[in-house]
């Protein structure tokens, strides 16, 4: 039913219900517009929860934005104090009165001043705020705190029956009006006035842990208006009250498409081989001492080498130190620092509350108007606060930064080997470049990684690359990523000259080899050469025993026709005849 | 207003002439003629009337009735219908 957050179908049907502007920062936007017109409101919480403080914002932003005049009817602060108490907030009680645009009316109830005899009511008070409401033509009214009735009366059946009146005359007023009430023990108002109001009840709490202080305000009841059921942290500070939406200004920032360097030649080459998107957000995070403030002092001296304006909020460490441990790397900070291109803003988170925290950083870009913002590091706040304030906290300080065009560049401790804090995973959601920076162990060695986790609109490299530290800053190079792993470090130069060793010895067992060919071949063809000379030989022998065999045989036969011619033999013609045509074939 | 008793000057502010006004008017006269007669003012206020005077003397509940002198200033409200609790809410008690 309750919805969190602005949501477009949602305001549609809200839209019908009138609104009264806070003027109140945030609030207008989680409640869709702001009161509802012509009703009630309570406001409740403990005290200096900022109540008054609430219901003051108002009366005095309706006086002097919204144009419509009030009526401050002020049960416990006497005129002068409240006058007093908010002129340093920048408003001007004294002159709104003056321009009656404000009535302030302050009830005295002193108990022991009063005695009660009999039957009465409280038409003494009605007619007070309807003359005063009728005085300036007032549209809102607050009463703050109507519960002093309680302490001030003693016969609370009256009082109880004429709070029920009182309301429903405000309604048949149509004052749109704001009702401040103590949190009692258990239930949201000391005397139970939430059951007078049916239309609109906001808690506001001021919590302070370990010595931090903390506020929120939640919006109990919101009749017939869709609203956060989120309890949303509030700040208060010399500028006023302001509630913090988790779901912010929205999503309209222009995209620019400037890139901008890192510093870090590499890192850009990474990083589509340009750079940072000018007016993205940018979350470095990574484990203690794995480089992250010199991740963000090259992007900060790469800026101020463009001739722009850096604001770096330091959480942990002094601006002293920062430049001193810059210089080390090879980043000398102070120039820019001198001709006031670079300013530090260093506080302790646990000095201040996260909302005092989030003011001042809004102060502080106010007034500098950097082009590029670091915070370093953000994950510190969340000592000051739970995580989901300080997403909110820093989603509203992203946006502001976004719509500014300001480039943000946000460090995280992350702890543990594993690397990915929650934190940084809530984190990551609203920003545009996640770089994390890991540490790689290995052979007794720690060295440093960087990954681009993600990167909106660019192409990036998905490739981890080694990280190092010189004396002339950052250094990216490629890692050995081998059968076991990434390498890195010492183990990275040992595998550097294993392999160029390995190179080596392969190089050698090649030409060992190939020599061993050579003689094989060599053998080969000496033995070939050596079978053909025998082969020759015995080709040779033989021919001449087949030659003198044949030349043998022809001269028998010639022997024989010799010595036969010689005998002149005829009887044995016939005879020989035939075998004479055997022997000439 | 002279001699030897001190003036009594009361205001009593009511929210129109209801039944519960003018019970208060009633009794609070009853008490001063039975104990300062002749050395009081009694003033009744009609609010309805003059609304800028339910500010300026801090009234809230009606009928209020207010002691302006002599000093210190008291208020009693309610209809008057005790009448010790009258005399001393608005410290009233006579001195000889």
């Amino acid at each position: 039913m309750a919805i969190p957050g602005i949501h477009g179908h949602h305001s549609r049907i809200v839209a019908r219900l009138p609104k009264s502007p806070t003027g109140i920062d945030g609030f207008d936007q989680i409640t869709q517009g702001g009161l509802p017109v012509g009703r009630p409101t309570l406001v409740c919480g403990g005290a200096g929860c900022g109540k008054t403080l609430f219901a003051l914002s108002f009366l005095v932003h309706g006086a002097t934005r919204f144009d419509e005049p009030g009526v401050y009817m002020s049960f416990e602060e006497s005129t002068d104090e409240l006058a007093q108490n908010v002129a340093s907030l920048g408003f001007d009680l004294p002159g709104l009165i003056e321009k009656k645009k404000i009535v302030l009316d302050h009830v005295r109830i002193e108990r022991s001043e009063i005695e009660e005899t009999g039957d009465y009511d409280l038409e003494g008070l009605f007619i007070r705020l309807g003359f005063a409401i009728d005085s300036i033509g007032a549209r809102r009214v607050v009463l703050d705190t109507l519960e002093s009735l309680f302490s001030g009366l003693a016969n609370e059946s009256i009082i109880r029956a004429e709070l029920r009146r009182l309301f429903r005359w405000l309604k048949d007023r149509g004052v749109t009006a704001v009702i401040t009430g103590e949190r009692g023990d258990g239930t949201l108002t000391r005397q139970g006035l939430e059951e007078y109001v049916s239309d609109a009840v906001i808690l506001l709490d001021h919590r302070v842990t370990e010595q931090v202080s903390t506020r929120r305000l939640r919006i109990v009841k919101y009749r017939g208006s869709a609203h956060g059921t989120n309890e949303y942290p509030f700040l208060i500070d010399e500028e006023g009250i302001a509630v913090l939406p988790v779901t912010s200004i929205g999503l309209t920032h222009a995209a620019p498409s400037e890139r901008i360097s890192t510093g870090v030649a590499r890192l850009d080459t990474m990083l589509g081989g340009r750079g940072y998107f000018r007016g993205s957000t940018i979350l470095v995070s990574g484990t203690a001492g794995a480089g992250k403030s010199s991740v963000s002092a090259h992007f900060v001296d790469a800026a101020c080498r463009r001739g722009e304006r850096c604001l770096a909020f330091e959480f942990e460490e002094s601006p002293q130190q920062v430049v001193r441990n810059m210089r080390s790397i090879g980043i000398d900070l102070q120039p820019w620092v001198d001709r006031g291109l670079l300013e530090f803003q260093a506080a302790r988170p646990s000095v201040h509350g996260l909302e005092m925290h989030l003011s001042r950083m809004h102060r502080a870009i106010e007034r500098f108007r950097p082009r590029v913002v670091v915070l370093d590091p953000v994950s510190s706040l969340i000592s000051v606060a739970t995580q989901g304030d300080v997403q909110a906290t820093l989603t509203r300080l992203v946006d502001y930064l976004k719509m500014q065009g300001i480039t943000a560049l946000l460090t995280s401790l992350t702890h543990g080997r594993t690397e990915l804090e929650q934190t940084d995973v809530e984190i990551s959601s609203i920003v545009d470049t996640w770089l994390l920076l890991v540490t790689l162990e290995s052979s007794g060695e720690r060295n440093r990684g960087l990954y681009v986790l993600k990167s909106r609109g660019m192409g990036h490299s998905n490739q981890i690359r080694e990280f190092l530290l010189t004396d002339h800053g950052v250094e990216l190079v490629d890692v050995y990523a081998g059968p076991s792993g990434v390498v890195t470090g010492s183990a990275r130069l040992t595998q550097e000259a294993e392999e160029r060793a390995a190179a080596l010895a392969h190089e050698q067992e090649l030409e060992r080899r190939e020599r061993a060919l050579a003689r094989l071949r060599a053998a080969f063809d000496a033995e070939v050469a050596s079978l053909r000379a025998r082969f020759e030989a015995d080709q040779a022998d033989l021919a001449t025993g087949i030659d003198e065999q044949r030349s043998g045989a022809t001269r028998l036969r010639d022997d024989r026709r010799a010595i036969a011619e010689r005998r002149r033999a005829d009887a044995a013609q016939s005879g020989n005849g035939r075998r004479q045509g055997d022997e000439s074939d | 207003m002279q001699g030897p008793r001190q003036a009594y000057v009361l205001r009593l502010f009511v929210a129109g002439m209801t039944a519960r006004s003018t019970r208060a008017v009633e009794n609070i006269r009853a008490i001063c003629e039975e104990h300062f007669a002749g050395a009081y003012e009694l003033e009744v206020i009609n609010l309805y009337e003059q609304p800028a005077l339910a500010t300026g003397e801090q009234i809230i509940a009606a009928p209020t009735c207010v002691k302006a002198l002599p000093l210190p200033a008291r208020r009693v409200i309610g209809d008057m219908s005790n009448t010790a609790r009258v005399l001393a809410g608005l410290d009233l008690v006579e001195h000889t």
